[in-house]
């Protein structure tokens, strides 16, 4: 293995960013997203993210401790906070602690440092931990928000019970469904969309509240394109070939399929679209590359959630297409200044 | 008239940092002490002396004449006389490399310069007289001018194009030399253009760089377009000129004949028009010197100069900063100042404050390093492979088609040297082809060794071209070694009596 | 019944196809070619450092499957990978390389015997009777083979100048 360090060799000069910079634009990105979730769902979205925080932390020190690396500059390169961000937003809000802690050992543990730490993970650690605890735990996992209006999200006191696992998650009305699921279920017992959609859990352009977190995260993900830490092709060609995939089917039989609006803003399509599809670790590297991932995750999204058995596909999308990331670039090198044509 | 504008992908804006040091008008240094001439630079053979030490030598006079095709002439750049030829640390890297020294003498009299030629003169006598002087590109590659000539002279020129892109940081000689002398740069592109019979001419600069632009525009020329291309690094890197303003690609490994193009820097064009109408070879040269110091600025330079002259003029006052040969980007940091400025050194830049050098952290595969790439080659998964020591698949993914512009360097925000992956990784792959090529040679020689020894054998005594072996009797042979190892063995006793270990054979 | 037929028949097939050894492997021709391929791949030092006399041996012995593929020091862990890669085979640990070595007559002791210009396996060195002998360093392998003909001890292995490849 050859090692060559940092100064030895041209160029001199370095553009004024690091890991860390880009790091913390993600998260600053990710801000709007938090607030909306603070908003929707009340208290329990932003103790689940505090507590997140802290447990990533706990164990990527942990196991950069047991691998040998120094804590400086790895723990502040931003990447566990990135990871447990991710992962607390695609948490339900009242999950008991212990669910965020299982989550995000086998994310960071197993998903990113087994690979051998950042940069050589082949998964999106946050959507590993989610998918997880989505297989292992599948009730406690749709702790959502209640279907019916008249609940008011649960305030400090209450959602701090429930994070120390005080309340069974499951035993009250907070054991709702987000509107992909209930849109679902309501269609496979043979309802028309139009009735379905009249219910109050429905907002102005998907979900009622997940609306609101899509539109905060797509505002997120404008800022990352305008800063450059993110590029185009990925969120453009998923959210296209979502929305694609969804108006077709919806003009075929507007009774049976969702809209495409429905589609995009509704679940995780947004912050999946810009904030985790886009993980430059998981995803191919080459322009064209990038088109063929960020078109194969939206339209697996679509086929999930319309064909699948699990209300949201966008966790599962983007792990299949982690692992065909590494053959879409071998097979989208770009064409080099003389080549032969 | 403006220039043609073709799609180009890659690069990246820079900071420049050229009015630091492109304000103020060239100035001339006083005489050095002594002036050092390296035979061989890093493209073709070394040249071969004509002077030896002790001769008195005068202003312009050759020092050693080109020993091949591809080789280039030395001309002294003042009197003085010849104090030695001998090895001396030549940039980049300090190797040591045989070299003409001149004592100068400080009277800087002069031999009186060849006829111009000609205005009706050929290829042929432009390239001879390109050859005579000693030019050679001075852009950086230092190609030997006469020999694109010559390429031109034989093969189809559709475009010559004079490159006046400065785009590296810092460096403003080229900016400086076209304000200065933008007529005599214009004449040396229309005798380019006429040798080589081309269809067109562009001299190109950087969008930023109004006033050369102005000054150059101040000499319209007949079949001369002159204007500006956008400036991003590294828009003036030879192929990507030649991709930007004519929209055709040279080929992989490639020259840029094959694309029907010739170019050659500014400072080359006027020293063309220097040797082909002034009649004077070339030693001297715009450089840059600019940084930590209290006059940067550019310096016409006579060639041989060493670079501690230069800083000091320039008001550097020495210290722990450090000294890089070139630009930012793509240049050497020097270990030693007394090494020479050759006809390829365009600037010297002392980094005003030690750059603090991150540890590099992991790639995150960000792939900005593709985005940038001027090339479109997979950086990331070139410095996988470099780092692996895989190196058959680094050359599938065209690692030599790397031009070093550093580009992906500087965006990576893990802050990984990657030029200095690929450089090794090049290393490491001519080795190997070294070795390999060694291993034909061996075996080819072991092959008719073994033969021979057959033959010998044999009693072929015809087939053997050592008769000592064969063709004398061995007895003889064998008594007339033993005498002389008892010679040895006396004279060795003799001399070193102690010597135990290393007595006669056993 | 016939799919479960099918399938074991294929099974079968391609369980041979896997197990059977290179194509032409005892045939003579095959043989020759393979250890023309294995002997490019090694350094032809004919150091004799194997155990074979010279590079060829060797590669014979290796492509009859009688020699391993780590005995090449010159060529270190570079030979054993390509080896390892030409045949298909678990590449092994590399034999330590020895250090690069130049082979230098001294002058004054040497007496023109012309013993170390027929051990030269590369005829690197040149000489004739009576008249003193030298190595050409750039075509010396390094192999030591000169020196135990020598009857006066006039030659030394020396390190190669650290400079030497750079030009």
């Amino acid at each position: 293995m050859t090692t060559v360090s940092s100064g030895a060799s041209s160029p001199h000069l370095h553009q004024a960013t690091s890991v860390a910079l880009v790091m913390r634009r993600v998260l600053v990105a990710l801000v709007p997203t938090l607030i909306a979730m603070f908003y929707c769902y009340g208290p329990g979205a932003l103790m689940q993210w505090l507590w997140a925080i802290l447990v990533a932390h706990a164990v990527e020190a942990l196991m950069l401790r047991w691998r040998g690396l120094p804590l400086q500059p790895h723990l502040s390169d931003g990447s566990a906070a990135v990871t447990a961000t991710l992962f607390a937003l695609a948490m339900p809000p009242w999950a008991p602690w212990w669910l965020t802690v299982l989550g995000l050992v086998f994310a960071l543990a197993l998903v990113k440092h087994a690979y051998g730490g950042l940069g050589h993970n082949l998964f999106n650690p946050a959507m590993g931990g989610y998918v997880f605890l989505l297989l292992c735990f599948p009730v406690a996992m749709k702790a959502w928000a209640p279907i019916d209006a008249g609940h008011a999200a649960p305030g400090w006191i209450e959602s701090l019970v429930r994070l120390a696992g005080g309340a069974s998650s499951m035993a009250d009305g907070y054991s709702g469904a987000t509107v992909l699921e209930y849109t679902r279920t309501q269609l496979r017992a043979m309802k028309m969309l139009s009735e379905i959609t009249a219910q109050p859990v429905y907002g102005m352009l998907g979900d009622r509240n997940a609306q609101w977190v899509n539109v905060a995260a797509l505002l997120g993900g404008l800022w990352l394109l305008w800063t450059g830490v993110i590029r185009w092709q990925i969120p453009v060609a998923a959210l296209a070939a979502l929305f694609l995939t969804a108006a077709a089917f919806h003009l075929a039989d507007g009774d049976r399929y969702a809209s495409p609006l429905l589609h995009l803003f509704s679940g995780a399509t947004m912050p999946g679209a810009f904030f985790i599809a886009t993980d430059p670790i998981t995803a191919p590297g080459t322009p064209r590359g990038r088109l063929v991932f960020g078109a194969a995750v939206g339209l697996l999204i679509y086929l999930i959630r319309t064909f699948g058995n699990y209300p949201d596909g966008v966790a599962f999308a983007v792990l299949i297409m982690n692992g065909a990331a590494p053959l879409i670039e071998r097979h989208t090198q770009p064409r080099i200044l003389g080549a032969p044509a | 008239m403006t220039l043609p504008r073709h799609a180009w992908r890659g690069g990246v804006r820079v900071p420049r940092h050229k009015n630091l040091s492109n304000t103020e008008p060239s100035r001339a240094p006083p005489l050095p002490a002594r002036l050092i001439y390296p035979l061989r630079s890093h493209i073709g053979t070394a040249a071969r002396p004509v002077v030896g030490p002790g001769d008195r030598v005068l202003k312009g006079q050759c020092l050693a004449e080109p020993d091949s095709y591809v080789s280039q002439a030395l001309h002294a750049a003042t009197s003085g006389t010849v104090r030695d030829i001998l090895d001396y640390p030549v940039a980049p890297g300090d190797v040591m490399t045989a070299s003409i020294v001149i004592e100068v003498d400080g009277e800087d009299r002069g031999i009186d310069p060849w006829p111009s030629l000609p205005a009706d003169a050929d290829g042929d006598a432009i390239q001879r007289r390109l050859t005579e002087a000693g030019v050679i590109g001075m852009g950086g590659a230092g190609f030997p001018s006469h020999v694109k000539v010559r390429e031109g002279l034989t093969r189809t020129v559709r475009t010559l194009i004079i490159n006046g892109v400065e785009c590296e940081p810092y460096i403003t000689c080229d900016d400086r030399l076209m304000r200065e002398h933008a007529a005599e740069i214009v004449a040396g592109a229309r005798w380019l253009k006429r040798a080589v019979n081309a269809g067109e001419c562009f001299i190109a600069v950087e969008e930023d760089m109004p006033e050369a632009l102005a000054a150059l525009q101040a000499h319209p020329a007949e079949g001369v377009t002159i204007g500006t291309v956008p400036a991003i690094y590294p828009a003036g890197g030879e192929k990507q000129l030649i991709k930007l303003l004519t929209g055709r690609e040279v080929p992989s490994k490639g020259l840029p004949i094959q694309a029907g193009v010739l170019m050659h820097n500014v400072a080359t064009a006027r020293a063309v028009y220097a040797a082909v109408v002034e009649g004077r070879p070339l030693t001297s040269r715009y450089v840059t010197v600019t940084g930590g110091m209290t006059r940067p600025g550019n310096w016409r330079a006579l060639i041989g100069t060493p670079v501690s002259h230069l800083l000091q003029e320039g008001g550097w006052r020495g210290g722990d900063q450090r000294v890089i040969m070139g630009g930012p980007m793509m240049g050497m940091a020097l270990c030693s100042l007394e090494v020479p400025v050759t006809k390829v050194t365009n600037c010297l830049l002392v980094q005003e404050a030690a750059p603090a050098f991150l540890a590099a952290m992991p790639c995150i595969r960000c792939g900005e390093c593709l985005r940038v790439c001027p090339v479109q080659l997979n950086a990331r998964a070139l410095y996988e492979y470099s780092k692996a020591g895989d190196l058959d698949a680094a050359q599938d993914l065209n690692l030599f088609d790397c031009i070093e512009c550093g580009a992906c360097a500087y965006v990576c925000p893990s802050h990984i040297p990657l030029v200095g992956y690929f450089r090794a990784a090049k290393a490491a792959i001519a080795a190997a082809e070294r070795r390999q090529r060694a291993a034909a040679e061996n075996r080819g020689r072991y092959e008719r060794h073994q033969r021979r020894q057959a033959a010998d054998q044999a009693g072929s005594a015809t087939a053997s071209p050592l008769p000592a072996a064969a063709g004398e009797d061995r007895e003889a042979l064998r008594a007339e070694i033993a005498a002389a190892v008892e010679r040895v063995r006396a004279r060795r006793a003799a001399s070193e009596p102690p010597d135990g270990e290393r007595g006669g054979p056993a | 019944m016939l799919p479960w037929l099918l399938l074991a028949i294929l099974g079968l097939a391609a369980g041979l196809a896997v197990t059977r050894p290179a194509r032409g492997g005892r045939d003579d021709a095959a043989l020759a070619e393979k250890t023309e391929r294995i002997d490019a791949l090694l350094p032809q030092t004919q150091c004799g450092l194997c155990g074979y006399h010279g590079c060829r041996p060797y590669a014979e012995a290796v492509a009859r499957g009688e020699a391993a593929i780590d005995r090449c020091p010159p060529g270190g862990a570079a030979t054993v990978a390509a080896l390892a890669d030409l045949l298909g085979v678990e590449p092994l640990p590399a034999p330590v390389s020895p250090p690069a070595r130049v082979a230098v007559i001294d002058e004054r002791l040497c007496i023109g015997c012309t013993l170390c210009l027929d051990a030269c396996p590369v005829d690197a060195i040149v000489g004739a009777p009576r008249l003193m002998h030298t190595v050409i360093a750039a075509l010396c392998t390094g192999c030591g083979l000169c020196l135990p003909p020598c009857p006066v001890d006039c030659i030394q292995l020396r390190p190669v100048p650290a400079a030497r490849g750079a030009g």
